[in-house]
Order: structure tokens, then C-alpha cells, then sequence
């Protein structure tokens, strides 16, 4: 989804993926043939809601006799879903075979594309919103339990895709070597040579160009024009503040990239791997910038009712369900406002989330494709 | 012509071995090399170049191609000339040289034998791997060049990290040629009354220059398709080809364009393919003297 949160690529985890979907291959191979016309006849893979496939009971029915779920693209330490896949497991008996942590949402599609018809394709996949949008036609149409508790504005009207959690970009920083952050403008003195960095190439990742959006939003740009971030970057880039290593955990660690720009939920002090008392977290106040990220189904996925009942316990409202669980994760789940009013919500976890001020931004699919393409254009000339 | 006139002054005996060979040309013994670079190679570049032509929806088109034509992507293929450009020239410069040091010792000397096993094993250190040690030895967790920016700019902070690379790759593939010298020439020359000057402007400059040039050349291929160290390094800027190839590919922006990466993959192997013609020319010309 999502760009190399953990930094752990290459021909190490590639032969752990082969060996993997070998796994996922001989476990397929002994249950799918039966999976689809299973638990009373239904055929999970177009049933577009648990009860019109015969209530929540069958579902879960269904799935434990496929017996597996492929995910793809979820890192362990992003929003918390390495908790949320054993917490799945634990709960229905289901093994989840996690492909691909690093890849990227367009990394997602293709995946399917290729592997579609096989059992080793992708059941589920979490992307940007500009993927989603590219991509409604190869979902699965699915209204999960708790549909309208989803905002209207934060879900396709079908449901080939919903919304499922989301945050604000924000600057995470080591206030031990660089002190304290009240402005963005700070970032462009001496103090902070070599120490700013992104979370990825903005003209690639989503994280990345949001950053530059944030930045540009603070320094009285639109949401409609990111040129000012771009500037912004580039000035960082002469004054040599700017690092273009890629930042992880260990890279903070080490102190290369002492300041980071990425999505709160993953800027928080347990996520990096830092002290609470010395890992800050700066939103500036005319620049809350918001980003959610999608849940769909792949139409022809190979375990169709294992993934229908992944996305009813990602969008359970319940203490151990898949909204409390992104919670802890430092996430904001798209159901927050319902549960609030409904008290359903983990109310210390809400409460340690970084406090938000002014109105948030949400950039439309129009101002996103603008921005991706000035960023095309643009990028590598302004920060090079 | 005539080698099979003199041996042909038995025509039985000719005829008789004729019988008892398969009837299968002398070429099926190349089949499987056919056949393993058809697949690997040709196969693959045929793709490419049927894909580069077309846009995302399947029809034919040459704006791909003429995207080449663009700044922004020129940008690309200057960067990529420059990072291969300067690490393979320092990378060829100063690998000769420690070959030439390597090659003075006895052949089957034991620091002939580490330096060999050691550039074999450091020639393919790359990637994660070398961003990591550099990042880890010489680089910011030190603490000492923590402040220090110039191992982060390009083309120079990243050529001095490919160089790594390069160095033994060069000390690999320019050692033959410096063996190939022989000692007797450098006698003839003094005999002569050659100072080493002149040794080294009339007979070993001139016998070296191709097999150095054409080493470079392979360095400069080899700085041309590295990949995983600069993606490493420079993660958030695309300086060089390979890197926009994959932005092309992956990203989730909604820039996705796998024709656009065909496109500029095909103007890597243009590349590819003319330094390659120039080190085959070029490696030809020093076979005829150092054998």
C-alpha cells in the first residue's frame, strides 16, 4: 500500500514470499474446490452483503471451511495490522497468507491482475484512493454490517470500495537533537542539515506527496496547487536540509533522519521506535491535511467468503474489531464519528491521538491527479 | 579449402565417415545457447520494443517514443550518463592501477590469489547490502559525518559509492590484459636504451589503451544498470533512468504507466547496445596483441 515502512526488501524476503505462496498453493489446493457453493449453497463470491448470503453465521461458516485469506501490502507496523491479522487468526481459525508487505497499491493491482485464477491471488487488498478510483472495475461490490455508519462522502455508492482508516500528515521529529517545532519554516535553518526527509518519492508513493501537499498548505498554498511544496522542498534541498535517504526506523534510530514527514499513525513514538519523551509530533495548525486509505475486494478472489469476513471484522465496531484495533494503532477509523455517538469507540486510545486544529483538508481525486502531475513534471527538477 | 583436398585423398574413407554422422547440421550444437538467449534476451527486448509503441490502452502510438524527446526524461538519461560516467572513469582508473600492482607479484602468489577472491566476492556487493556498510562505516551512524551532506549529492556522493563496485570489477577484467604483457618487450625496450617513459608512451600505453577503454566501457554498462543502491540511497529523488523505470511501474499516485517504463527501458538497451558494440570492437582490437 504503502512504501517500505519496513526495510527489510530483496532477494531475502522474495524467496520467503516464493516459499510462501507455495504454502498458500498446497493449502488452496486442498479447499477451494468446494469453497464457493459451501455452508447452504450460497455463492459468497457475489453476494454483496452477509445477509444477503444468509446472515453473519454462514459467512463465517464459509470462510473457516476455505480456511485461508491472502492479504497483500499490509506491513506489520503500519496502523497496527500485524495485530490485526493475529487477532483475525485468533478469532476465526483462518490463515492469513500476507504477500508482499512494501508493495505499493499499484503494486496490489497488478498482483491480481496477474495472479487472478489462481489460488495465490491477493483476496483483499487496502489502497490509495487514487488507485481505487483507477481501479472500481476489478472489486467486489460488498456492504459490510456496519455500511452506514461509513460517511457517504467516504465510500463508493456500490461499495466496490470503502474507505477504512485515514490520518493527518504530520512532522515527526527527535525534539532532543533539533529541539522543538512551531513552524515549517524552522526546517529551513542550519540546525537541520541534512535532516529532513519524506516518507518515499512523492511522484511514487501517497504518503510522500501528501507531504509536500501538508507543506504546501502551511506555507499558504491550495489544496489545488502543491507548487508552493515543491518550492518548499526545493529550498530545503539548496539549504541542504533536505535527506533523501530512505527513512525507517533504524534510520531515526541512527539519527540520519531526525525529522520525518509521514501520516501521524505512522510518526508515533511506538511505530519509530522512540522515546515518547523525545519523539515529537508537529501538525501545523493551517495544515491538516487528511488521508484515508481504501478496503475492496478482489471480484475473483480465490477465497471469496474468507474475504468478505475480513472486511466485517475490519469495519466491527466491536472492542477486539478491526475499527478499535486501527485505533490503537494511532489510525482514525472511518466509522470514529458513529462509534463516538454510539460509545462503542476505545476511549483512552481516541484520546492519545494527536490532537487535530483547524479544518481538515481532504484532497478530491481531481486535486490529486493535479498534484501527481505537476510532481511529474516537477519533482526531480526542483530538489536535484 | 585446401585442408580438405589433402585429406581427402581417400574419398572412400571420407564417404564412410559421412555415413556414420547424425544428419543434423554443426549448428544444433548452439541450440541451447539459441535457445537460452532467445528467451532471456531477445524475448524480452522484443517486448519491449512491441510495448514502447503502444499506449496504456493497447493502440498503437508513437507518443510514447517521443516522450524521449522530453527534459524531464532527458534529465534521466543525463543522470544515468553521469553516475555511470564518472564512477566507471574513476573506477577504471584506479582499479588499473591496482591491478598493475597486483600483477607484479608472482602469479601464484597468495595476495594475487586474496585480491582475485576478494574483487570476485566485492564486484557483486551492491544494492542494500553496500548502502548499509557504507551508511554504517563511513556515513552518518558514525556520527562523525553526520552533518556532512556530500555523500548524499549527485552524480559525485553516489559515484563515490558505486566505486566501491567498480574497482574490483576493473581489477577483474583489466588483469588478463596487464598479464598479457610481456616482459621480454620491457627488456627489448631498455636493451634499447628505453627509458620507462617512453616504455610506457610507445609499447605498454599503446598495447593497454584498448583493453583499458574497453574495460571502462564494460564499467560504464555496469554503472548504467545498477539499480538497488541508489534506490537506497536517493529513495525520495529520481536521478537516473532505472529509477524512473520503476516510479513508472509502481507508483500509486495514479503515474503509473508501464508503457512509459517500456519506453525508457528501450532507450536503456539502445544504450546498452551501442556501448557493448564499442567493447566488443574494442576488446577485438587488443586480443591481436595480448595473447
Amino acid at each position: 500500500m504503502k512504501f517500505r515502512q519496513i526495510t527489510v526488501t530483496g532477494r531475502g524476503s522474495r524467496a520467503a514470499l516464493v516459499m510462501l505462496s507455495l504454502l498458500a498453493l498446497a493449502a488452496a489446493g486442498c479447499g477451494s474446490s468446494s469453497s464457493s457453493n459451501s455452508a447452504g449453497g450460497t455463492d459468497w463470491s457475489t453476494a454483496t452483503s452477509a445477509s444477503s448470503g444468509g446472515g453473519l453465521s454462514k459467512l463465517i461458516a464459509a470462510a473457516k471451511k476455505e480456511g485461508t485469506l491472502n492479504v497483500i501490502a499490509l506491513p506489520s507496523n503500519w496502523a497496527n495490522y500485524g495485530n490485526i491479522i493475529k487477532a483475525f487468526e485468533a478469532k476465526y481459525g483462518i490463515k492469513i497468507n500476507s504477500i508482499a508487505p512494501d508493495d505499493s497499491s499499484a503494486q496490489e493491482i497488478t498482483q491480481i491482475q496477474q495472479k487472478n485464477g489462481t489460488p495465490l491471488a491477493a483476496d483483499v487488498l487496502d489502497v490509495g484512493l487514487a488507485v481505487a478510483y483507477q481501479y472500481t472495475s476489478l472489486f467486489a461490490p460488498y456492504e459490510v454490517s456496519t455500511w452506514s455508519d461509513v460517511p457517504a462522502s467516504q465510500k463508493q455508492a456500490n461499495g466496490e470500495w470503502v474507505e477504512d482508516y485515514g490520518g493527518y500528515m504530520s512532522v515527526g521529529y527527535n525534539s532532543a537533537k533539533v529541539g522543538t517545532i512551531t513552524s515549517l519554516n524552522q526546517l529551513l535553518t542550519a540546525k537541520f542539515k541534512n535532516s529532513v526527509a519524506l516518507n518515499g518519492n512523492p511522484t511514487e508513493a501517497n504518503a510522500a506527496l501528501n507531504g509536500v501537499m501538508m507543506a504546501s498548505l502551511a506555507l499558504g498554498g491550495s489544496a489545488g496547487s502543491i507548487s508552493t511544496g515543491v518550492n518548499f522542498f526545493s529550498k530545503l534541498k539548496k539549504a541542504g536540509n533536505f535527506n533523501p535517504v530512505q527513512a525507517t526506523p533504524s534510520t531515526i534510530k541512527t539519527g540520519a533522519t531526525p525529522v520525518v514527514f509521514n501520516w501521524d499513525y505512522l510518526n508515533t513514538a511506538s511505530v519509530v521506535g522512540q522515546s515518547a519523551s523525545t519523539w515529537k509530533v508537529f501538525i501545523p495548525s493551517n495544515a491538516t491535511l487528511g488521508g484515508f486509505y481504501a478496503q475492496a475486494i478482489n471480484k475473483s478472489a480465490p477465497h471469496p467468503a474468507a474475504a468478505r469476513l475480513w472486511e466485517e471484522f475490519l469495519f466491527s465496531q466491536a472492542a477486539d474489531g478491526g475499527q478499535n484495533l486501527w485505533l490503537h494503532g494511532g489510525a482514525r477509523p472511518v466509522e470514529q464519528t458513529a462509534m463516538t455517538s454510539n460509545g462503542s469507540i476505545d476511549k483512552s486510545a481516541a484520546a492519545a491521538l494527536p490532537p487535530v486544529t483547524g479544518t481538515p483538508v481532504f484532497l478530491t481525486q481531481s486535486q490529486a491527479t493535479n498534484a501527481a502531475s505537476f510532481l511529474a513534471q516537477n519533482w526531480a527538477k526542483a530538489v536535484s | 579449402m585446401t585442408a580438405i583436398a589433402q585429406t581427402g585423398t581417400d574419398p572412400a574413407g571420407v564417404t564412410a565417415r559421412r555415413v556414420r554422422r547424425l544428419p543434423i547440421g554443426a549448428w544444433t550444437g548452439t541450440l541451447p545457447f539459441v535457445g537460452y538467449v532467445g528467451l532471456f534476451l531477445l524475448l524480452p527486448t522484443g517486448i519491449i520494443l512491441w510495448n514502447a509503441f503502444k499506449n496504456p490502452a493497447g493502440t498503437f502510438t508513437f507518443s510514447g517514443i517521443s516522450a524521449l524527446g522530453s527534459s524531464t526524461v532527458r534529465s534521466y538519461f543525463v543522470g544515468s550518463f553521469e553516475l555511470a560516467g564518472i564512477s566507471s572513469a574513476a573506477g577504471a582508473v584506479l582499479g588499473a592501477i591496482l591491478a598493475y600492482a597486483v600483477a607484479a607479484g608472482p602469479l601464484d602468489g597468495i595476495m594475487r590469489r586474496l585480491y582475485l577472491s576478494g574483487s570476485g566476492v566485492l564486484a557483486q556487493f551492491g544494492g542494500v547490502t553496500l548502502a548499509f556498510a557504507f551508511l554504517a562505516t563511513i556515513g552518518p551512524t558514525t556520527g562523525y559525518l553526520l552533518h556532512a551532506g556530500w555523500y548524499y549529492s549527485f552524480p559525485w556522493g553516489i559515484s563515490l559509492i558505486y566505486i566501491y563496485f567498480q574497482i574490483p570489477l576493473m581489477v577483474l577484467v583489466f588483469l588478463p590484459a596487464i598479464d598479457g604483457l610481456k616482459i621480454q618487450w620491457r627488456e627489448a625496450a631498455e636493451n634499447l636504451g628505453g627509458s620507462t617513459w617512453r616504455y610506457w608512451r610507445h609499447i605498454g600505453g599503446p598495447l593497454l589503451a584498448p583493453a583499458f577503454l574497453g574495460a571502462t566501457l564494460l564499467l560504464f554498462a555496469n554503472g548504467l544498470s545498477a539499480y538497488a543502491t541508489i534506490v537506497a540511497w536517493e529513495n525520495q529523488i529520481s536521478y537516473i533512468v532505472p529509477q524512473q523505470i520503476s516510479i513508472s511501474m509502481i507508483s500509486e499516485v495514479g503515474l503509473l504507466n508501464f508503457n512509459q517504463a517500456d519506453v525508457l527501458a528501450l532507450g536503456m538497451v539502445i544504450l546498452v547496445a551501442i556501448v557493448m558494440t564499442g567493447y566488443a570492437l574494442l576488446t577485438r582490437r587488443a586480443a591481436k596483441w595480448l595473447r
